[in-house]
């Protein structure tokens, strides 16, 4: 018989009472590392996820685009930090994890490792990226850890303006000119694959979700959460008159639900690991923007301790007279 | 954005990411907001900055760019004490053994009305 202690104890209680954990509980080493791994991925999805969309900020076709589409890469730099304070509660450094993506060893969602080639990429990012972040993070607000539950409840409040003014964008377009329809016809060609794909790897093949599930860290699984994410997208494609790229596309009476084609793992699985169109220089361009920062992060410390040693001279001054 | 990224087999972090106890960067605050005027400030997050003039602006930006306050505190994180979780059953417990101190343990006639 395993001997159980009391922390084990009140930690299942807890779960199994679909109570929140929270930092100073005692919880399983299990526990606290895929927290860890989630939370900083999340993270890091967010921060890098600036880059596609800043490439379209000076060449947003309008001044009320662009002002958009800074105040949404803005929001996306706020969700990295609620999440990284999220992580940080585990007892993990910032500096730790920020220094695990410059070098690699944690990861990123791979959708941002496809470039954006048009403006329509930032309409359907917002719509179908964005969408997908939303399904998935409805899920989290009932995570079991209370600062990832607390994180997720923000983002998903300031999600909506995102993939609104995405759907937006969509909207104009396919209702302008043949040249404007095509455009976003072709940023759903190249999105809709991808974006099936953020929900991460098929249940058969996925080695967290058990586990994961039992611990109520996620509450659906990944081949849940990719169906649900059809299921709203098509009459929003269908409304919008664009098609889907899957032949295979298909309403199934019977389930209620979209049936559709074989999601290609190995690409996916080739972007995972590295060899995705972009992924050497979005890490490229993140770490170099953390070293030019260097210097900024040094004078702000200097500042800060100058400003301290001054007060504390005039206390001392003020003391002798 | 999000999402769930999967771990590549072969490539597996758990030594790298366990928890290291310092850090060498700015230091941590705690953010508390208050909503509108009437109400307390309540905690929203936590935030780096390497002073506290940076630590109001960075909240400021971080926690209310949609109207969410009126006011902001930032206290550094280590000034922060907190009872700990498991004394909470005993810190906690009043009611088991003191239901004398809500007022339906008592008992008047209706006739009295609302009291």
């Amino acid at each position: 018989m395993t001997q159980t202690t009391a922390g084990e104890t009140r930690f299942q209680t807890t779960i199994d009472a679909d109570d929140k954990v929270e930092p100073r509980d005692w919880m399983p080493e299990g526990y606290r590392h895929t927290l860890i791994r989630q939370i900083a991925q999340h993270a890091h999805s967010e921060v890098i996820g600036m880059q596609p969309e800043s490439n379209w900020i000076t060449r947003a076709p309008s001044l009320k685009r662009k002002a958009i589409l800074i105040a949404k890469i803005q929001d996306e730099a706020g969700h990295g930090l609620y999440l990284y304070s999220a992580a940080e509660t585990l007892g993990v450094s910032r500096e730790d994890l920020v220094d695990q993506l410059h070098t690699g060893r944690q990861k990123y969602s791979s959708i941002f490792n496809y470039p954006t080639l048009t403006w329509a990429d930032m309409g359907t990012i917002g719509w179908l990226v964005d969408g997908a972040a939303i399904v998935n993070q409805i899920m989290l607000q009932q995570t079991s850890y209370g600062p990832y539950s607390r994180a997720m409840v923000r983002n998903c409040k300031e999600e909506s303006f995102h993939q609104r003014q995405g759907y937006e964008i969509m909207l104009t377009l396919s209702r302008g000119s043949a040249e404007q329809r095509a455009l976003a016809q072709d940023a759903l060609d190249r999105w809709w694959w991808p974006s099936l794909m953020m929900f991460g790897p098929p249940d058969s093949e996925s080695t967290h979700t058990e586990q994961s599930m039992e611990w109520k860290i996620k509450r659906m699984t990944n081949d849940d959460l990719r169906q649900k994410f059809v299921d709203m997208t098509i009459p929003q494609a269908e409304y919008l008159g664009l098609t889907v790229p899957d032949p295979d596309l298909v309403w199934n009476v019977e389930r209620e639900h979209y049936d559709f084609g074989d999601i290609d793992w190995d690409e996916f699985w080739t972007v995972i690991k590295g060899h995705g169109p972009m992924n050497r220089e979005r890490i490229q361009h993140k770490v170099g923007a953390w070293e030019d920062g260097e210097w900024v992060r040094e004078a702000a410390i200097a500042h800060s301790e100058k400003a301290a040693a001054r007060a504390a001279d005039t206390i001392d001054a003020r003391g002798a007279a | 954005m999000s999402y769930s990224v999967p771990e590549v087999p072969g490539q597996d972090i758990a030594a790298d990411d366990a928890p290291r106890s310092s850090s060498t960067g700015w230091p941590l605050w705690e953010v508390f907001v208050r909503q509108r005027r009437g109400l307390s400030h309540v905690h929203a997050g936590s935030l780096h900055a390497a002073d506290v003039e940076t630590a109001l602006q960075n909240a400021r930006d971080v926690y209310t760019r949609r109207e969410e306050g009126v006011s902001i505190w930032v206290v550094p994180s280590g000034e922060i004490h907190a009872t700990d979780p498991y004394d909470a059953d005993a810190m906690f417990e009043p009611f088991a053994d003191k239901p004398y101190r809500h007022p339906t343990f008592y008992e008047i006639p209706d006739e009295v009305g609302y009291m």
